[in-house]
């Protein structure tokens, strides 16, 4: 309660606080777009989620250590990870698409398990930073403190979100993936290649959360196993904002981030991530209430 | 064809000469060996310590074998390990243990790294009676146990962050009040091992009266303390503790540099294996920083020498400057061997009783176990990164210069 005093004696860091939570909740989202994706599009919640982004901050590192920008590490990181996504759907994932969900689970958590041993093994458990290079913007006489890079990260979220949303209206393989989504047998019938579809969408879904790492070590900090928080606060933003939403997903992903800042201000950073989880079955029950309301018109 | 499989075979019968040669002229050189065993983490979270853990011990074998081995009731024996990995998991380790004291015969255990796997070993060694020298547990919970078997060589978790409160109370005229009036800002995580340093700063505290503002728990998962740091601007506490592994440190380090948080004296664990000289330069000036153990110390021993002619002996061997895990690794070796030669036998009871009666001067600072099995004669010191290097500045009968306190606001550096 003191603290919530505080936050009214002195209003300034609500800003500060709204802004943390704004940019860290971008970066959320970006690793939900694929999230949404791959589990509208193959019904597959893929659970190494987390350990792609993890492996785009890894490669953000090695464009560092290679001695070139590490900006240049955000389109690397998600080339790198789109070659490697095609090629975990072509060894592994195209087995369990028509599986049943505990299948898919289980296999995607042992390719997260393998992953994450692989770049223990190759970096060490170590945290890793990298410097973005960018400087560091001082608001209201130096109390809100802004860095560039996660501002970048947060415009790059939106970006790409909105690329991704013009991709699945307009290009034809966009369609292609909406009409596998739909309904993979007709689209089959109707002469798609729902196999290349779907390796195609999960390769866009680990290329997404490549960019995102390559954004959280810039901004934040990586080591080789931070990617289960990262699973499940996508897991939370398309539980909350449904399958089919690209705008849903940015704002429940913006939502969560400014919400864990004030859980973490006013609670105390134990709390941080348990609001989360809260917070997620407080949704939960008020969608089972609302269509539950629904239901009763209908009847 | 044959004349691949001549070549085969005379490199058999080399190889088998070789091996019969070492055998024999072994035996020769010396009367016995002693084995110890160890679990440590070669490939998991902990594989970085780990391998810090293993070089030291490794470095330690290979000084006390070359000055001649260790002389136990007129024999001269060669001290040798047997390693395996535990894969950084209690269950792991404590099997490793079970199969190197019932399988492999090893009488004598040196410690894993971490607190968690030295617990899961503890009852282990306990039970078979095996008399173990462990370096890297510090948690206070492994010696409230009532452990016979368990020897620690460092100081424990609750004793991490004693003296920067010290330091604080003894500067406090320095932040303009007196030391009941200052206030701390403590953000450490929510593991045992770190909330003994927690439960440490709060006894303290307490002696000197000051009062904690803020208590955050940071959880594991996190790598982010903007919320906490924003209090702390928002609250201006004369000392911000922070503890959370080398994460921790990297992490308040870093965002303390960005959201421009000014408090005259911050103090935390870990530096050295965050490294945050090395990847935060500047950002890193001022940090005050626990440690088990420094290079500049003016401790020494026959077998090392000093603190430094350590240092400099390991980062030839290895390559890298040693961090406080390899010293004390390799201190636990100097242990065993100095309770072997004083018990003059191998009997695991008797080499007991003499490692309770340990009283020895390291390069590593003293060794002295009290009756829960923890070293109680060495204290903590305490590092400043002051122009890019640690320098010891408590407690100060070590120190090599003064701690600036309290730290130059962001806006007066340049």
């Amino acid at each position: 309660m003191q603290n919530l005093q505080l936050l009214l004696q002195a209003p300034v860091f609500n800003i500060q606080l709204l802004l943390d939570g704004m940019f860290i909740g971008a970066v959320f989202a970006l690793a939900a777009f694929g999230m949404a994706l791959v589990w509208g599009v193959m019904n597959i919640i893929n659970v190494s989620q987390g350990e792609f982004v993890m492996l785009g901050g890894f490669i953000t590192l090695m464009v560092v250590q290679a001695g070139l920008s590490p900006l240049l590490g955000i389109p690397v990181a998600a080339v790198v990870l789109f070659v490697l996504g095609w090629a975990l759907y072509r060894g592994i994932i195209w087995r369990i698409v028509e599986a049943d969900m505990f299948t898919s689970l289980l296999a995607t958590f042992g390719v997260s398990i393998m992953l994450q041993q692989l770049m223990n093994e190759i970096f060490g458990a170590d945290v890793r930073t990298v410097e973005s290079g960018l400087g560091i913007w001082f608001l209201f006489d130096g109390m809100v403190t802004v860095t560039q890079i996660k501002v970048l990260a947060f415009v790059l979220s939106f970006v790409i979100g909105l690329a991704l949303w013009l991709f699945l209206k307009t290009a034809r393989l966009g369609q292609a993936i909406r009409a596998t989504a739909q309904n993979a047998r007709a689209a089959r019938i109707l002469g798609i290649d729902t196999d290349r579809v779907y390796a195609a969408t999960y390769a866009i879904n680990a290329a997404l959360c490549g960019a995102a790492g390559a954004l959280v070590v810039m901004a934040w900090s990586i080591h080789p196993y931070m990617g289960l928080p990262y699973t499940l606060r996508s897991f939370m933003i398309v539980i909350v904002a449904g399958l089919g939403n690209l705008a849903a997903v940015i704002s429940a992903g913006l939502g969560l981030g400014v919400a864990e800042q004030f859980a973490g201000f006013i609670l105390g950073a134990e709390f941080q991530l348990a609001f989360v989880f809260l917070l997620l079955v407080a949704v939960l029950v008020a969608r089972q209430v609302m269509l539950a309301r629904k239901r009763q018109y209908l009847k | 064809m044959i004349s691949r499989r001549t070549m085969l075979s005379a490199s058999m019968l080399a190889v088998a000469l070789a091996l019969g040669g070492m055998s024999t002229t072994g035996a020769k050189a010396e009367d016995c060996s002693i084995t110890l065993g160890a679990a440590v983490s070669l490939t998991g979270k902990y594989s970085t310590n780990g391998k810090h853990t293993k070089n030291g011990y490794d470095l330690a074998l290979k000084v006390i074998n070359g000055k001649g081995g260790v002389k136990v009731g007129g024999k001269t024996c060669k001290l040798a390990i047997k390693y395996y990995d535990d894969e950084s998991t209690p269950a792991r380790a404590a099997a490793l243990a079970e199969r190197l004291i019932k399988q492999d015969g090893v009488k004598f255990m040196l410690g894993p790294y971490s607190s968690g796997l030295t617990k899961a070993i503890a009852p282990v060694t306990e039970k078979h009676k095996v008399p173990m020298v462990e370096a890297n547990g510090a948690s206070r919970s492994l010696f409230t146990k009532g452990y016979k078997y368990l020897f620690a060589v460092l100081s424990t978790s609750e004793q991490y962050l004693k003296s920067a409160i010290e330091l604080a109370a003894e500067n406090a005229d320095k932040m303009g009040k007196k030391p009941n009036e200052l206030t701390i800002a403590m953000a450490i995580e929510n593991d045992p091992f770190s909330q003994d340093i927690r439960a440490g700063v709060m006894e303290d505290a307490k002696r000197f009266g000051m009062k904690i503002v803020i208590d955050d728990k940071l959880p594991k998962e996190l790598n982010d303390m903007s919320a906490t740091l924003t209090k702390v601007k928002a609250l201006k506490p004369d000392i911000l503790v922070v503890s959370g592994h080398a994460k921790g440190a990297a992490t308040a380090v870093r965002q303390v540099a960005e959201m421009r948080v000014d408090v005259p004296m911050m103090a935390m664990t870990h530096c050295d294996s965050a490294q945050i000289i090395k990847k935060f330069g500047k950002d890193a000036e001022y940090t005050l920083c626990a440690s088990q153990w420094a290079p500049t110390l003016k401790y020494s021993d026959s077998y090392f020498g000093s603190a430094m002619d350590f240092a400099k002996l390991f980062e030839k061997t290895y390559g890298y400057a040693p961090p406080y895990q390899a010293a004390e690794s390799a201190a636990a070796v100097l242990v065993f061997k100095d309770a072997f030669e004083r018990a003059g036998t191998l009997d695991p009871q008797k080499v007991r009783d003499a490692l309770a009666a340990t009283d020895m001067m390291t390069f590593y600072g003293r060794i002295k176990f009290d009756e829960t099995g923890k070293n109680i004669a060495k204290p903590m010191v305490l590092y400043q990164v002051l122009q890019g290097k640690y320098v010891v500045v408590a407690p100060s009968k070590w120190a090599e210069a003064k701690a600036v306190i309290p730290r130059p606001k962001w806006s007066e550096r340049k």
